[in-house]
C-alpha cells in the first residue's frame, strides 16, 4: 500500500514532467527520421496512419547523396567548423591567458570589451561585413566564413577559457619561472597541457556554434560548390513552392548527426561549457 | 621538494642569463600586450570596424555595388514613417517577451523536475539538450514540415482529438504564425534555460531544504523561499542572454515564414536582411539593423557589468 502510493507519487512528480519534456524535445527528430524513410506515396497520403513507417525506403537518402551536392556541403561545413574552431581556440587563449594571470593596466577594460563583443549579435554586423567581404574579393570562398565565424567564436572561447584558466593552480607556473623558464616557455610547456578540459569544452561549443551558423553563410556563399549544409538545404532543396520533404528531412537528419555524435562523446564537457559560458 | 631544492641556483641563473630584451619581454605588461595584440587586432578589424562602418552606412543612400551618398538621418526618417518598420518593432518585442517568459517558466519546471535522483539521469539530460545542439535551420525545417498546410502532423493529431477539419493554418494566419515562431524558439531555447538552472539548483546545499522543512515549510514554500532566491542571479544572467539572442533572432524566422504572412512575423533582423540583401539598399538596411542597437546596448552593458561582478 505504502510502496504503491510512493510509486504513484514518484510517477507524478518525476516521470510525468520529465516524460513530457522528453517527448516535446524529441518528437521533431522522430518526425524527421520517419519522414525521411517514407516513400512519397505514403508521405502524401492522408489516409495512412502517419506516426509509423509502413514501407520504409532509403530512396530519399540515395537521391540526396547522388542528385544534390549534400556530401560536398557536409565537407565544407566540417572544414569551416574545424578551422574556425582551431583559430578561435588559439586567438582566444592569447586573450584569456594574460587576462587570467597577468597584472597590467587596462586588463579589466579588455575583459569587459571581450565580454561585450561576445554578446554582439550577428544581425548588427552582417550588412557592413557583407560589404567588407565583397571589397576583399572573398565572396563565395570558404575563407569568407572561416574569417568571420571567429568574430563570434574568439570572444566566446576567450570568455570560457578565462573562467577555466582561473581555476588552474598557479604553483606549477611559479615553480617553472623560478627554475628560469621564460614566460612563453611556462605557458606552452607547463600551463597549456594542464588546460585540456577547458579546451575541449570551448572547442566543442565553438564547433557546434559554427555548425549552427546560417546568416553569414547565407550571404557570403551563394554558389553550390561552397555552400554549407544549412544553406544548401534551404537554398537547393526548397525550389520555389516545391518542397522535397523526404530529401529535406533526410538532409536535416544527416546534417544533425555530426554535431549530435560529437556532442554525445563530450556531453559533460559541453554542459560544463554551457554553464561556464554564462559565468563571469 | 625538488622545487625547493632547485630554487636558489635557479634564481641566480634566471637573473644572470637574461639579456635586456629577454628581461623586457618578461615584464607582465609587455608580455600581455604582445600576446593580445593579434586577437585584439582581429576583433578590431572584423567587429569594431564593421560596427563603425555600419553606423556610417546608415547615414548614406547606398545601393549595392554603387558608391554611397551622404544623406544624414534620412534613412531613420524613412523608417519612422514606414508602418512596416513599426510593425517589425512590435513583432520583435512581442516575440522576445513572450518567448523569453515561456523559456523561463518552462526552464524552471524542467530544472526542478530534473533535480531528482533517478536512473539514466545523464542520458535524459543529454537528450533534453538536443534541440539546443542541432543546427537551428535543420530543426526548423522539421517544424515547417510538422506545420505544413496540407500534411501537418500536428493538425492530424488535433483533428484526431476532435478539432474541426482541416485544423489551424499555422503559417498562413498572422497570429498563428507569430505563435508558431514563439513556440519553436521556446522549444529550442528551453533546454539552455533548464540545464543551466539545473546546474544552479545542484549547488543549493541540501541543509537549507532540511532547515526549511524543520521550520514547517511545504514544497511550494521551499521553492519560493529557498530555491528561487538562490537561483535569482543565474536566472537573471540566463534571461539577459536569452533576451539578447532572441531579440536579434534571424534564422528561425527566415526559414519558417520569411517574415510573413503580411510581415506578421518580420523581425528587425529579417527586415534589415530583406532591405539590404533583397532590395539592395545597404544604407537603409543598416539603419533598420541599427534600430536594434539602443535596446541591445543597454542589455549588453547590463549583462557585461553583471557578469564581471558575479
Amino acid at each position: 500500500m505504502v510502496t504503491g502510493h510512493r510509486r504513484l507519487e514518484r510517477a507524478v512528480r518525476l516521470w510525468l514532467p520529465v516524460g513530457f519534456f522528453l517527448v516535446l524535445a524529441l518528437f521533431p527528430f522522430y518526425w524527421m527520421a520517419i519522414t525521411s524513410l517514407k516513400p512519397n506515396a505514403e508521405l502524401y497520403n492522408k489516409n495512412v496512419m502517419p506516426l509509423i513507417v509502413h514501407a520504409p525506403t532509403l530512396k530519399h537518402y540515395v537521391d540526396l547523396l547522388t542528385k544534390t551536392s549534400f556530401l560536398l556541403w557536409t565537407w565544407n561545413t566540417m572544414l569551416i567548423a574545424i578551422v574556425s574552431t582551431a583559430i578561435s581556440l588559439i586567438l582566444g587563449t592569447m586573450l584569456a591567458y594574460p587576462l587570467a594571470r597577468m597584472r597590467f593596466a587596462g586588463a579589466s577594460l579588455i575583459a569587459m570589451t571581450v565580454a561585450a563583443v561576445y554578446l554582439v549579435p550577428q544581425p548588427l554586423l552582417f550588412i557592413p561585413l557583407a560589404d567588407v567581404i565583397n571589397r576583399l574579393g572573398l565572396g563565395n570562398t570558404l575563407t569568407s566564413v572561416i574569417l568571420t565565424y571567429p568574430t563570434m567564436l574568439v570572444p566566446f572561447c576567450a570568455w570560457l577559457l578565462l573562467g577555466y584558466f582561473k581555476t588552474v593552480p598557479k604553483e606549477l607556473e611559479e615553480a617553472a619561472r623560478i627554475d628560469g623558464a621564460s614566460r612563453m616557455q611556462t605557458v606552452l610547456q607547463i600551463f597549456l597541457p594542464l588546460c585540456m578540459p577547458g579546451f575541449i569544452s570551448a572547442g566543442i561549443f565553438a564547433f557546434t556554434l559554427s555548425q549552427n551558423e546560417f546568416l553569414y553563410a547565407l550571404i557570403f556563399l551563394t554558389k553550390t560548390t561552397v555552400r554549407t549544409v544549412p544553406v544548401g538545404v534551404i537554398a537547393e532543396l526548397i525550389r520555389g513552392d516545391v518542397f522535397y520533404w523526404g530529401q529535406l528531412m533526410a538532409g536535416a537528419l544527416l546534417g544533425s548527426i555530426p554535431v549530435a555524435l560529437i556532442y554525445s562523446f563530450f556531453v559533460e564537457h559541453y554542459v560544463a561549457g554551457l554553464t561556464g559560458s554564462i559565468k563571469g | 621538494m625538488t622545487v625547493v631544492s632547485h630554487r636558489l641556483p635557479g634564481v641566480r641563473r634566471a637573473v644572470n642569463g637574461r639579456t635586456p630584451l629577454k628581461a623586457l619581454l618578461d615584464r607582465e605588461a609587455v608580455f600581455s600586450w604582445l600576446l593580445m595584440a593579434l586577437p585584439l587586432l582581429f576583433l578590431a578589424s572584423l567587429v569594431g570596424y564593421p560596427l563603425v562602418y555600419g553606423l556610417l552606412l546608415s547615414l548614406q543612400d547606398r545601393p549595392v555595388a554603387q558608391t554611397g551618398t551622404f544623406v544624414g538621418f534620412q534613412n531613420f526618417v524613412v523608417n519612422f514613417h514606414d508602418p512596416v518598420f513599426w510593425q517589425v518593432a512590435v513583432n520583435t518585442f512581442v516575440y522576445t517577451g513572450v518567448a523569453t517568459f515561456l523559456k523561463m517558466v518552462g526552464g524552471l519546471c524542467l530544472a526542478v523536475a530534473m533535480n531528482q535522483h533517478f536512473r539514466m539521469k545523464n542520458l535524459v539530460r543529454a537528450l533534453l539538450l538536443l534541440p539546443f545542439i542541432v543546427p537551428t535551420v535543420l530543426s526548423t525545417v522539421a517544424w515547417m514540415w510538422m506545420l505544413d498546410p496540407a500534411f501537418s502532423v500536428v493538425n492530424r493529431l488535433l483533428v484526431a482529438l476532435g478539432w474541426p477539419k482541416p485544423g489551424p493554418s499555422w503559417l498562413g494566419d498572422p497570429t498563428l504564425a507569430m505563435i508558431s515562431i514563439i513556440i519553436i524558439n521556446t522549444w529550442r531555447g528551453l533546454p539552455f534555460y533548464g540545464i543551466t538552472l539545473l546546474a544552479g539548483l545542484q549547488t543549493v546545499p541540501p541543509e537549507l531544504y532540511e532547515a526549511a522543512t524543520i521550520d514547517g515549510a511545504g514544497g511550494w514554500q521551499r521553492f519560493r523561499f529557498v530555491t528561487l532566491p538562490l537561483l535569482r542571479p543565474i536566472i537573471l544572467i540566463v534571461t539577459l542572454f536569452s533576451v539578447i539572442f532572441t531579440f536579434a533572432d534571424f534564422q528561425l524566422v527566415y526559414v519558417l515564414t520569411h517574415g510573413g504572412p503580411q510581415n506578421a512575423t518580420n523581425l528587425f533582423a529579417t527586415y534589415a536582411f530583406d532591405i539590404a540583401m533583397g532590395a539592395g539598399q545597404l544604407g537603409l538596411g543598416a539603419s533598420v539593423a541599427l534600430a536594434m542597437l539602443p535596446a541591445l546596448a543597454v542589455l549588453i552593458v547590463a549583462l557585461t557589468i553583471y557578469m564581471r561582478r558575479s
